[in-house]
């Protein structure tokens, strides 16, 4: 795969002094979903506006689909469409003229069947007539997409796509994620929803504090870092953890019931099967036995901790 | 280019006037109304005439100047401002559009509708009073040259400002007052000594006259002072509108 979006050494420093952005290389390949996760004021939307052209870097260079989005911003900008974070449309215009508009804006012949389409894949053609300001919080979101989905952009921004919507609506705008996917589009989102970016992106960036210091295949990443946590249901209730299985930093829970064991993939702990083995030495009996992997946000956040 | 952008900008903007046809036309014909019961007919009727024109004629270039001067202001200023205070100017800022595109957009617009009001306010006057029109290519000349610059004044004054009471500030501080004393209502050469000679440093003053000269072929300065003074105030409007773009002053920052 190529990358669509390559971004190399961009700066931003604020008027205020303020560095949101320290030094920030990062390639996006073509066609992919692309999580860009970070707590608030990581610099995720500052980089996003960058790429963009809402807001001007301070220094590197950003090319999209070998476009610099200096010299050559209209063909750059024309392959994009951004949802930002906020609900910002102007809310005398009905929700038909202003996605009209948008197409427009981007240089697009008017093209009223496909308008119709993007209208009724956000289940918003019934609004159609409707002006901006009477349309709920939910459909005020799909109008925004749609605005930025009017002229049949090839990378798709979505900036906290999420937030504040309503689980069914968090469906439907995955279900869309996917079908633009498949047509080929590159679609890269910020989130701090961890499941949502565990559940739908291909690779994960981690930015803090303005700057990227982690980008890996998800699956890898859970690979990686994730660690496993294994649950032992004993048969019989222990007082304490013999001192023979130490070594394995086991935790008992309160009752003596279970034993709670946890490793990952690339520490020195010995494995399961020795823990088994010793198990059965020392003459503990389980009932039942559970294991499970960390989720993304449990990396996410051990991530941070680290990066402290 | 992207034609397009432009067109579907500029459609918006009067897209907007005619959905406010209220504010946008009925209100200047009733305010336009109201100067000329007051100053042509109970005023006016004391001033015979100046310069040898009936004082309600003599008034009607002057308050096409008026409105047009708020109005391109207020138009351009609003336009620019409005999607900046709701943050839908996202989109403008992310669109393949030239900053040229941008200001031809919405200065085009604003000024469409100024001078739009402006020939409605010509069209409601000469139901009160006999007009003649001189010099009719200069007079749309200066009417479209001052709509264009004082959108585009308007223009930076929407991007200066960064509240509405900054947005009002100036039309209201500085554009009302001056337009007042800059000739609408009277000949400068009515003004005592010394505030004849301040007068002429108000920039209004040389629109006003050069306005008025294309209808009546009578001025208070040469109408050639009043065309290059205008297309100079045209021209650091320009200026202004290119560095703002060039440093992206409170748009990309």
């Amino acid at each position: 795969m190529s990358s669509i979006i390559t971004i190399a050494g961009v700066t931003k420093t604020y008027a205020t002094g303020f560095k949101a952005l320290k030094e920030i290389n990062l390639d996006i390949q073509r066609g992919e979903i692309f999580a860009l996760l970070g707590p608030n004021g990581a610099g995720k939307t500052t980089l996003i506006s960058i790429v963009c052209g809402i807001v001007n870097r301070s220094s590197g260079t950003v090319t999209v689909d070998g476009h610099d989005i200096g010299r050559d911003y209209r063909a750059a900008r024309g392959l994009i469409g951004l949802v930002p974070q906020e609900l910002t449309i102007d809310a005398f215009e009905t929700v038909w003229a202003t996605v009209n508009y948008s197409r427009g804006l981007f240089g697009k012949p008017a093209n009223k069947a496909f308008v119709e389409k993007v209208l009724r894949d956000l289940s918003l053609w019934e609004k159609k007539d409707a002006k901006a300001i009477t349309l709920s919080g939910g459909m005020k979101r799909r109008l925004m997409i749609a605005k930025a989905l009017s002229h049949e952009p090839r990378v798709l921004f979505l900036d906290e796509p999420t937030a504040g919507v309503d689980v069914e609506l968090r469906q439907d705008m995955w279900e869309m994620v996917r079908r633009l996917r498949e047509d080929g589009v590159t679609i890269i989102l910020t989130t701090h929803y961890i499941e949502e970016a565990e559940a739908m992106a291909d690779r994960v960036g981690v930015i803090n504090k303005g700057e990227i210091i982690l980008v890996e295949g998800k699956a890898e990443l859970m690979r990686k870092l994730g660690r496993k946590q294994m649950t032992l249901e004993l048969r019989a209730p222990l007082g304490a953890v013999p001192e023979a299985l130490s070594r394995y930093a086991l935790e008992l829970s309160a009752d003596g019931g279970q034993l709670t064991y946890t490793y990952d993939n690339q520490s020195d702990r010995p494995g399961v099967a020795s823990l088994l083995r010793d198990l059965g030495a020392a003459g503990i009996e389980f009932r039942d036995l559970d294991t499970q992997n960390s989720s993304l946000e449990e990396i996410f956040v051990n991530l941070l901790r680290q990066d402290q | 280019m992207n034609p397009r952008a432009v067109w579907a900008i500029y459609r918006v903007e009067m897209a907007r006037a005619f959905r406010t046809v209220l504010q946008s036309i009925i209100s200047p014909v009733i305010s336009t109304s109201l100067y000329f019961v007051v100053f042509g007919s109970a005023i006016g009727s004391r001033i015979t005439e100046i310069d040898g024109i009936s004082y309600g004629a003599f008034i009607v270039p002057g308050l096409m100047m008026l409105s047009l001067l708020t109005q391109s202001i207020s138009n351009a200023s609003f336009a620019i401002y409005f999607p900046k205070f709701v943050g839908s100017i996202y989109e403008l800022l992310s669109a393949p559009v030239s900053y040229l595109e941008i200001v031809i957009a919405y200065v085009g617009g604003a000024a469409t509708k100024s001078i739009l009001l402006g020939l409605i306010i010509l069209a409601t006057a000469s139901l009160f009073v006999p007009l003649r029109i001189e010099h009719p290519f200069w007079m749309v000349a200066f009417l479209v040259l001052t709509a264009v610059t004082f959108s585009l004044f308007g223009f930076i004054i929407g991007i200066w400002a960064k509240t509405f009471e900054q947005l009002q500030l100036v039309p209201l501080l500085i554009i009302t007052p001056l337009t007042f004393l800059g000739g609408s209502f009277y000949s400068i050469h009515m003004l005592p000594g010394v505030w004849k000679t301040i007068t002429l440093f108000n920039p209004v003053v040389y629109l006003i006259s050069g306005f008025r000269w294309s209808f009546f072929g009578k001025a208070d300065v040469s109408v050639g002072v009043s065309l290059g003074m205008t297309l100079a105030f045209l021209a650091v409007c320009i200026a202004i509108v290119a560095w703002i773009f060039k440093t992206g002053y409170r748009l990309r920052n």
